[in-house]
């Protein structure tokens, strides 16, 4: 089954074409398609998760199998790896020791486990850092960073298959599938939520002008995501990239009769374009950097040992990050991503929540070691991504908290969230980054699709003019929504309890420069709590107002094609927390097969990860922070809570004060981005610069052009009536005029006297005689 | 011959030359016209023959034998046309005849 | 292997001069017969066609870089000039190009004829057309190929003066004496390299070689290069056309018939390129190297003006030919770059943007016919209407736009991808900042287009539209539009359908540049 994970991508692309082709002719008018491909696809996918567990498992236990004799010997080793001899022992053994030293550090927990040991151990490799740069040993990465992070003591083959796609000047370029944990985990999440959204969408776009190519685009998006996730280059990446930018666009502008709704479609197709010219600029560094290579495992190799020097490596991941803003909504480039809730809400759910804006930092997980390196993550004090992520997490909450509109608050949240997500990667915490990606995606999914069936049955989005108490009218709908929104705001033991509290331990271990990330994490977590909580109760809570109110078709809950899949995300919400719980700290009793599941799986393990780095780090559970953010979390539901449910508070308060106003006014204006864009930079590219150039092209080039012409014209004039009607044919004439005057002048001496001819005859011969005569 | 004879005959040629040329730049009547040529070819002729007889050479007097012949001739012709001019118009005089102007 | 035999010694002649018949039969039929006229039509092209495919299929593609079915006639002894014609991996794309295009245009134009009508006149230019297309593209004498150049110029001035939009005079005016403008330099040019070689031959293989020679044994003076290419740059420059010596090409685009613009865009544009590549470089490559800098600066200003020229459109069929511009400033760039990957690159992007271009145009001049008009304002609500031919504009625009999947990307990115590390020692900081003007260019490009669909398509009608019927897309249009459909979709999911037979051509041809200093 691994190796024919490729057909993954090309079943929902099939059925892309064939709801195109024969879906209006169907009883489902093609639902049943795409509904049959996507079932076919999550099983498939399911099949692909177990074996690859499999395949992690196994090459598990084939380490231990070589290494476990030599543990104790290991140990010796590692330690001698401070001593300026490490390079030395390592030489001749430099693949085996890679993989086995880090699993004597492993043991170590297995025995003791204690963080406190792990935190020696990471001190200890450390310290040999600085002996080995001295030496230039390279080959102690792997037994360092094991030491280090102590979960990586194997190496998992991803399974890789590709076809030659297409050659040009000596170089093949290849299509293919790289399978390794990350693909497989988003494999599982894209199939999942996408049929579940498949689902929904029978009962909640039912009856739509377009339902037949609702389905197709549905399809043609998973086809792309699942194709991206599964790339095993980076053109191929770059290719489906833009493909799920196309759905995206396709799927924003479903109902394009109105303008907003193609002018969102638009702007986050444009957006998006935008940061492809990181992505394209930096996929082209990167491709000569490895030596003219798209291949994204040769990429990593050649970055973790530093083949690609640091100057490329810095260049490309500045690049690539333009196009992780733009794709994954990041500041400053977020702004479509509110607007994109023009589109119908199961797509909202599935692309602008869950799976596809989660592709730029699906990238930079995938390019991982070109961004720890280039971005030099764990060595440097503060670095790029991290503060894009920190001022995401923030300037998103912010954002969330004006907001009528429902969707737009899940909007904003998700650009929060997604800065989670680029935080947790900008400071090394690259399995915190991942499995909150994974939780995330369960749960605002969950949010999105009740949010959805709420308006389902009002007809409106906006909490404060038609909804309010809806929880009477749909409990079903209220108690998965509550629960997702407990998840969202990481309430233990909730999905995001868990992750959230990783990217902050995270951001807590690197110290120094990081703490400011700890910080702005944990407000981040207030505001969540803060802005959930306001949602839920204008929604759910106090009276019903508008279409909710309206007593001759009173709200009502949902089909079970809506309830069901909102049952099964708020199920995912509450259990996908547990897949990586830690065992460490305050959590040491956890059974070591339970513990960090999803980082035992989903965690590429090889060369082509910085995990065999000795600046590569796990964050270890930390039960202060966990404890804190749970309680700022509270705090904020809280405040929150006291402020709405109970009307405590200084309300009024952007009325009276000048302050509170104009900051409510930055945020309701949106930081005013939004007028950048749209009046001032594209208005100025569609207004007045285009127009001068347009004027320049009519005026100027073509004035030029004309002016030419013109000038010929004029030229042959000029030569016409000056030169040939002048000189010309006043030599001719003149000639002739002057033949005449002289014939006037001859013809006074012509009297026809003979005698004044002869005088003149004598004259003439007197003259020529008198010249002979001085000349002789 | 010797040379003081020469230049004698050579002043009568030139004397008669220019009692001709006045003759015919003056002289209103067609007739003395005539006259004053033929004193102009003969001044020629004295010329021819003197110098002839200068350098012993007989050529010069062959010469100016056909210049009377031609004088004779001509003479007879102008003399003939004079004659027609007269009939014509009543009068000789030179003044009163533009034909030749064409 | 007689059939070969045949196919080796007159398969090129037929297939360019088939056309030309059909048009000499077409002069002796009455004009009345418009049937007979569309018939003869279509069989001259679609014979054409017929040889050429036998040609393609009988190519050896393995040995894409070497002239095959070689023919070499004594043509014109006076001035060394021979009928020279042979076809490589450079020609055959673009040959199969002109192939499909031609037919297709004939079977659009079946009920489609632009006023006043008259379908002998325009068929027979059609036809005139195709031969001096197809000529183009098989001459290898520098003669011949100057012929078959200036042979395409009368038909299309025809085309656009006589079955013109309102200012046809204007445009076609312009579009001559520009041309002409051009290609007076590039003869000048011709001939100073035949002299400067010694003048025995026109050939290009032989010229090339010639300079070669000359330069090895340094009795050429740079100088003399670089003015030489300097003429054949004009030459090729304003048929590409290149910033800023465009400005023809929007009008001649504007006030043309559909199918003279479908022809203009898909193949015509295309020679000047195509020059570039078959005389331009291989002859002078020294001088190339010394314009390349100046070719990327002008291709990088054409690719970003051409997009502003577009956003300032209110015209639909304007705005596309501006679009033109831009993307054939990427094919640009990939020539500019030297190295074998830019022109793959760049040869795709010809084929690409003839065939998406073309589509464009093909898709406005229907919008005409049914709506009268191509003012972006009055339009909108076209899905609505006639979602087929909506779907069609969406299609294509995406495209054209350089959505990956389809045939527009392939011509634009391996562009962009080559102008980081150009060859033949050309400053690599200078192509890096035209790369990244020219990845700018895309989101430009992003911009026109879309906001050009979201005007024409979506949305709902404009009042003045709102009760008319519409008729959704015809037979004939189908018939038309589906081969070009559905080869901007296969180029554009499996690009080596181009590349393989472009890559040992251009390779050949970037080798010479790669070892150029040594």
């Amino acid at each position: 089954m691994l190796d024919i994970a490729w057909v993954i991508p090309l079943i929902p692309a099939a059925s892309f074409f064939l709801i195109l082709l024969f879906g209006k002719r169907m009883p489902f008018k093609g639902a049943e398609i795409g509904i049959f491909a996507l079932g076919l696809c999550f099983a498939m996918a399911v099949v692909t998760n177990v074996q690859w567990f499999q395949r992690v498992d196994d090459a598990e236990h084939a380490a231990h199998a070589t290494s476990g004799a030599e543990a104790t010997d290991e140990h010796a080793a590692s330690d001698a790896a401070t001593t300026e001899h490490a390079t030395e022992s390592h030489a001749d053994a430099e693949g085996d020791e890679a993989t086995e030293s880090p699993s004597s550090a492993a043991e170590e927990h297995d025995e003791g486990g204690a963080a406190a040991e792990g935190g020696a151990a990471v001190e200890e490799s450390h310290a040999g850092d600085d002996a080995h740069e001295s030496d230039g040993g390279e080959d102690d990465h792997a037994e360092a960073g094991g030491a280090g992070g102590g979960h990586t003591e194997f190496e998992v083959e991803p399974v890789r298959e590709s076809i030659t796609w297409w050659s040009s000047g000596g170089i093949d370029f290849s299509v293919g599938m790289l399978l390794d944990g990350p693909a497989v985990m988003m494999l599982f999440v894209v199939t999942l939520i996408s049929l579940l959204v498949h689902i929904y969408s029978t009962d909640y776009v039912g009856g739509d002008r377009r339902y037949t190519h609702y389905f197709a685009f549905l399809s043609l998006f998973s086809a792309s995501m699942l194709g991206l996730i599964m790339s095993e280059n980076t053109l191929q990446l770059l290719t489906c990239w833009e493909l799920v930018g196309l759905c995206s666009f396709a799927l924003i502008g479903h109902w394009w009769e109105e303008k907003p709704n193609s002018d969102a479609a638009l702007k986050a197709f444009i957006t998006n374009r935008v940061g492809d010219v990181g992505l394209i600029c930096g996929v082209i560094v990167l491709f000569f950097g490895a030596g003219q290579t798209f291949d994204i495992v040769t990429i990593n190799e050649m970055a973790v040992s530093g083949e690609i020097s640091h100057l490329v490596l810095l260049v490309g991941a500045c690049s690539l990050l333009a196009a992780v803003m733009s794709k994954s909504g990041q500041f400053i480039l977020h702004t479509w991503l509110p607007d994109a809730m023009a589109g119908p809400t199961p797509v909202s759910a599935l692309i602008h929540a869950a799976t596809m804006v989660v592709a730029g930092i699906f990238m930079v997980g995938r390019l991982y070691p070109v961004f720890f390196q280039g971005l030099s993550i764990g060595v440097s004090g503060v670095n790029l991504l991290a503060v894009i992520g920190g001022v995401t997490v923030i300037g998103g909450a912010g954002l969330a908290f004006v907001q009528t509109d429902i969707k737009k608050v899940l909007a904003y949240s998700t650009v929060s969230q997604l800065g989670y997500m680029a935080m947790a990667l900008g400071v090394g915490a690259w399995t915190a980054a991942f499995f909150h990606l994974f939780t995330h995606a369960m749960f605002k999914a969950g949010l999105f699709l009740g949010s959805g069936s709420v308006a389902h049955s009002v007809h409106s989005f906006d909490m404060k003019e038609h909804m309010g108490g809806m929880k009477r009218f749909m409990p079903k709908t209220y108690w998965t929504f509550v629960i997702s929104t407990g998840a969202l705001i990481g309430l233990f033991p909730l999905a995001c309890f868990w992750s959230k509290d990783e990217i902050l331990a995270g951001a807590e271990q690197l110290g120094t420069g990081y703490t400011a990330f700890l910080v702005v994490g944990l407000i981040g977590a207030f505001m969540t709590a803060a802005y959930m909580t306001r949602c839920v109760y204008l929604t759910f809570h106090g009276e019903p107002r508008g279409h909710a109110a309206d007593a001759a078709h009173p709200p009502h809950e949902s089909g079970p094609r809506i309830v069901v899949p909102l049952y099964i995300l708020s199920g995912m919400a509450v259990l996908a927390g547990f897949t990586n719980l830690p065992n460490t700290g305050a959590l040491d009793f956890v059974p070591d097969s339970w513990a960090l599941r999803f980082e035992h799986f989903y965690e590429p393990k090889g060369e082509y990860f910085p995990s065999v780095l000795d600046t590569f780090s796990h964050p270890e559970f930390n039960i202060g922070i966990a404890i804190g953010s749970t309680i700022i979390g509270l705090l904020g539901i809280g405040l929150a809570a006291a402020w709405y449910f109970r009307g405590l508070g200084p309300h009024g308060l952007t009325e009276r004060n000048k302050v509170a106003r104009a900051g409510h006014r930055v945020l309701v204006e949106k930081y005013y981005l939004d007028r950048l864009y749209t009046d001032i930079i594209v208005g100025a590219v569609k207004g007045p610069i285009a127009k001068a150039a347009y004027w320049f092209n009519q005026k100027g080039i073509d004035g030029v052009i004309n002016g030419a012409g013109t000038a010929a014209v004029r030229g042959g004039q000029f030569v016409y009536d000056k030169i040939d009607q002048g000189v010309v044919d006043t030599i001719v004439n003149g000639s002739g005029a002057a033949a005449e005057g002289s014939g006037q002048g001859l013809r006074q001496m012509q009297t026809g006297r003979v005698q004044q001819y002869a005088a003149l005859l004598f004259a003439g011969a007197a003259i020529l005689a008198g010249i002979f005569i001085i000349v002789i | 011959m010797d040379d003081l004879l020469l230049n004698q005959f050579l002043l009568l040629g030139a004397v008669l030359f220019c009692l001709g040329v006045y003759g015919v730049l003056v002289r209103r009547n067609a007739v003395l016209v005539l006259m004053s040529i033929e004193l102009i070819l003969n001044a020629v002729n004295i010329n021819l023959i003197a110098f002839g007889a200068w350098r012993g050479d007989v050529a010069g007097s062959v010469f100016a034998l056909f210049v009377i012949a031609i004088a004779a001739a001509e003479v007879g012709v102008g003399l003939a046309i004079v004659l027609l001019i007269y009939r014509n118009r009543r009068s000789v005089d030179l003044d009163d005849i533009a034909e030749l102007k064409g | 292997m007689e059939n070969n035999d045949f196919l080796t010694d007159w398969g090129i002649s037929l297939m360019v001069f088939l056309p030309l018949a059909g048009a000499l039969i077409m002069m002796l039929l009455p004009k009345a017969e418009e049937a007979a006229h569309k018939v003869v039509a279509v069989g001259a092209s679609l014979a054409s066609a017929a040889v050429g495919i036998a040609l393609l299929a009988d190519f050896d593609y393995d040995n894409a870089e070497k002239l095959q079915f070689v023919v070499d006639r004594s043509w014109i002894d006076v001035i060394s000039s021979r009928y020279l014609v042979g076809i490589d991996g450079l020609s055959v794309p673009l040959i199969a190009l002109t192939l499909l295009i031609t037919p297709l245009v004939i079977i659009y134009s079946w009920n489609h004829f632009p006023a006043p009508h008259n379908p002998k006149a325009f068929l027979i230019l059609i036809l005139v057309l195709h031969t001096g297309m197809l000529g183009t593209f098989v001459a290898q004498d520098l003669i011949l190929f100057f012929v078959f150049f200036e042979v395409v110029l009368l038909p299309m001035y025809f085309m656009i003066g006589v079955w013109g939009g309102e200012q046809r005079q204007y445009a076609a005016i312009k579009f001559f004496l520009y041309t002409l403008f051009g290609s007076a330099l590039m003869i000048v040019s011709f001939l100073a390299v035949f002299f400067v070689t010694g003048g025995d031959s026109f050939s290009m293989v032989e010229l090339a070689r010639g300079v070669a020679e000359r330069n090895a044994a340094g009795d050429l003076a740079m100088s003399t290069q670089v003015l030489i290419f300097g003429g054949m740059f004009m030459g090729f420059g304003i048929k590409v056309p290149m910033f800023p010596f465009h400005t023809w090409l929007p009008d001649a685009h504007t006030q043309a018939p559909t199918q003279g613009s479908v022809i203009l865009a898909a193949v015509l544009l295309k020679l000047g390129t195509y020059g570039f590549i078959r005389v331009a470089l291989p002859i002078l490559p020294e001088a190339a190297v010394e314009w390349a800098p100046y070719i990327g600066l002008l291709a990088v200003i054409g690719i970003i003006y051409g997009a502003l020229g577009c956003l300032a459109q209110t015209d639909m069929k304007r705005l596309i030919a501006f679009s033109s511009v831009a993307h054939m400033g990427f094919v640009m760039l990939g020539i500019a770059t030297l190295t074998d990957f830019g022109l793959n690159a760049a040869v795709f992007g010809m084929v690409a943007h003839g065939l998406i271009t073309g589509m464009l145009f093909f898709v406005a001049g229907s919008i005409k016919e049914r709506f009268h008009t191509l003012e972006i304002k009055r339009l909108g609500g076209l899905l609505l209407q006639a979602p087929k031919l909506g779907w069609i504009l969406g299609f294509t625009t995406m495209a054209s736009l350089g959505l990956p999947g389809l045939a527009g990307f392939w011509g634009e990115f391996p562009a962009i991808l080559s102008a980081y590390n150009p060859g033949a020692d050309l400053s690599e900081e200078l192509f890096r900042v035209y790369m990244v003007v020219a990845a700018i260019g895309t989101v430009l490009a992003a911009g026109y287009l879309l906001w050009l669909f979201q005007r024409t398509a979506f949305g709902t009608p404009n009042d003045e539209f709102a009760d008319e019927h519409i008729h959704d897309v015809h037979g004939s249009e189908w018939l038309a539009w589906l081969p070009m459909l559905l080869l901007v979709l296969v180029l554009g999911v499996y690009p080596d359908l181009i590349f393989q037979v472009t890559d040992p051509a251009m390779d050949a041809l970037g080798h010479t540049f790669a070892t150029l200093g040594d």
